[in-house]
């Protein structure tokens, strides 16, 4: 059958299986077995349109931006911010001046940290994380807190891997000048209740930033409805580039924020005795930007809404409902995270075998996931174990997958029941 | 997966997690602390977490009286650890520096001048680059403990 025929037929069902095809690198064999990629909340791998759209900017569109009257400057430049428009269009962004192209997550948080918090933050003042945070959503506060005095303060999670509410009450009572919490936990796939924990930081008047690396890829995210005043997330996670991601924050807050870098593109007017800073986002964007990676992005984001982050939505939330239930049914299997509302991540452990010779053994079997503590430490402390297996899912996985993971699963029971 | 390769795969696996090494990782020899420790080193690999530290016993002799480590890793690591405490009691510091630098040669592909005996069970590694750091963590901790270097060893 043609492709766009199955695809045609694909979609009239609503399934968006046929996607699937749209990524080459999923088409390979890993020790001689077809690729089964179960580590998508490390990293997504990238559709064609993607691939495509980075090697045309390097064929025929390459040049800097902002910085030049000829064609290819020019070219180059309305790719790159017609990228921005369609990354604000896709969280719904109040306008592009809130869309900050950062090279990650990690650069968003650190960003946020140093430049709105730092200045506001005096000794014994507090920030509020929770126990589920990825490290790059804790050592950027610790850093804050060496330099100011402040202090942090964890919202625990309870057993299924969900936030104590109950606490969080009382904790965002006791005087907190930021809130940094997670869309969606990269260990456990809790999704957490951004909604409403906004909006009672807002009642206390206390800003939020949420980590989206691992909600973006796997649901719609309006940042408006949200509320939040700033949302970091990553392209690579969403099938874009590495080395590009997105800080959106509010424009009144970018305002009066001092940029947090100096150099190029991010003035206005450069003299000893003192210097105009440019507009926003740019007085956040200093020196040569990543280019192609935002490109890319642009194109991830072009992809992704094409299919549709409710059908994706949908098509992921079922596969890891079957998911769950194929592992669980092997014997000897813990599932570590079991929230009630989850996305895209099963962490787990079998047996007494050891979360990295479990990955061994799924790798020789073409059956990709990620071992160990997944940046997350304070949740393996919580769990009481070293680390964990993690299946993460992401668009273009199917129950196959699912199957050949719970047949490695067994043979590495056979291996070890030596 | 065809018939050939899955046999094939498993065969190599089977090679890694032979009975030797399943068997030292289930019941570790010398787990535990020693009571009198002239040398200790920590041993850590940031990648899988494994985290063990050796206690060594050396006496005047420059003889190793006795070896133990303790700590958390896979069945490579602790195996490896296992496996290494059990071969180096009654070696001279020397003899066992000697013995390590073969020992990690030889999981690394390189042929091993020194004969290992029991411990070519480690040699599976050589088909899973990734986990040749988890067989030669012990001994790096070892050459460490010996060489009485207090930064931890580090596989990275
Ligand atoms: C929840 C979460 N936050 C932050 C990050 C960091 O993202 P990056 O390494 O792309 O900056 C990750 C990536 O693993 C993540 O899963």
């Amino acid at each position: 059958m043609s492709k766009s025929l199955r695809q045609a037929r694909s979609e009239a069902r609503g399934d968006i299986g046929a996607c699937r095809d749209d990524f080459p690198a999923l088409a390979q064999k890993i020790n001689g077995a077809p690729l089964v990629y179960l580590d998508s909340a490390a990293s997504a791998q990238q559709p064609v349109a993607v691939i495509d759209a980075v090697a045309e900017y390097h064929r025929h569109i390459h040049a800097n931006v902002h910085r030049g009257v000829h064609t290819l400057s020019h070219r180059a430049t309305e790719a790159y911010e017609s990228a921005r428009d369609e990354i604000a269009g896709f969280i719904n962004a109040g306008n592009r001046r809130e869309v900050v192209f950062t090279s990650g997550t990690t650069e968003s948080i650190n960003l946020v940290a140093q430049s709105f918090c730092r200045p506001r933050l005096r000794a014994g003042d507090r920030i509020l994380l929770s126990q589920l945070e990825h490290h790059s959503n804790i050592v950027p506060w610790q850093l804050l807190c060496d330099q100011t005095g402040a202090e942090l303060l964890v919202v625990p999670i309870d057993e299924r891997g969900e936030l104590d509410l109950a606490t969080f009450e009382r904790q965002i009572e006791s005087g907190v000048k930021i809130l940094a919490i997670a869309h969606v936990s990269n260990a456990l796939g809790t999704v957490l209740p951004v909604a409403d924990l906004v909006r009672r930081a807002k009642q206390q008047g206390v800003p939020v930033l949420v980590d989206g690396a691992q909600a973006v890829p796997h649901m719609p995210v309006d940042v408006q409805s949200l509320d939040c005043d700033f949302y970091a997330f990553s392209g690579h996670k969403m099938c874009g580039p590495t080395g590009i991601g997105i800080l959106y924050a509010k424009e009144a807050l970018l305002e009066r924020m001092p940029p947090y870098q100096g150099g190029g593109d991010m003035i206005l007017e450069v003299r000893f005795e003192g210097t105009k800073y440019n507009d926003l986002p740019y007085k956040f964007e200093a020196g040569t930007p990543n280019i192609s990676g935002a490109i890319g992005l642009g194109a991830a984001v072009r992809y992704l809404s094409g299919i549709g982050m409710e059908r994706i939505a949908e098509h992921e939330s079922k596969l890891l409902q079957y998911l769950t239930e194929q592992v669980s049914r092997v014997p000897g299997i813990r599932l570590i995270g079991t929230a009630r509302h989850k996305a895209s991540v099963q962490s787990f452990l079998l047996d007494d075998i050891h979360p990295h010779d479990l990955g061994t053994i799924l790798d020789h079997q073409g059956v990709a996931i990620r071992t160990g503590h997944h940046c997350a430490m304070p949740v393996m402390d919580f769990f009481r174990v070293p680390g964990t297996a993690r299946a993460s899912l992401a668009l273009y996985n199917n129950r196959v997958d699912v199957d050949r993971l719970v047949e490695s699963l067994a043979q590495a029971k056979e291996i070890f029941s030596q | 997966m065809n018939r050939a390769a899955n046999d094939l795969s498993t065969a190599e696996l089977r090679e890694l997690y032979r009975e030797l090494i399943l068997d030292h990782a289930r019941s570790p020899r010398h787990f535990g602390k020693l009571s009198a420790i002239t040398h200790t080193a920590e041993g850590l690999n940031p990648l899988c977490g494994d985290k063990l530290r050796l206690y060594l016993q050396i006496d005047d002799d420059d003889r190793i009286s006795d070896a133990a480590f303790e700590g958390s890793g896979c069945a490579i690591s602790v195996a490896s650890a296992s496996l290494m405490t059990d071969a180096i009691i009654g070696m001279r510091t020397a003899e066992a520096v000697d013995f390590s630098n073969a020992l990690i040669a030889s999981v690394t592909g390189r042929d091993s001048p020194v004969e290992l005996g029991k411990l070519q069970a480690l040699q599976g590694v050589r088909e899973f680059p990734s986990r040749v750091k988890c067989a030669t963590l012990a001994w790096h901790a070892m050459n460490s403990a010996i060489r009485r270097d207090h930064n931890p060893a580090s596989t990275e």
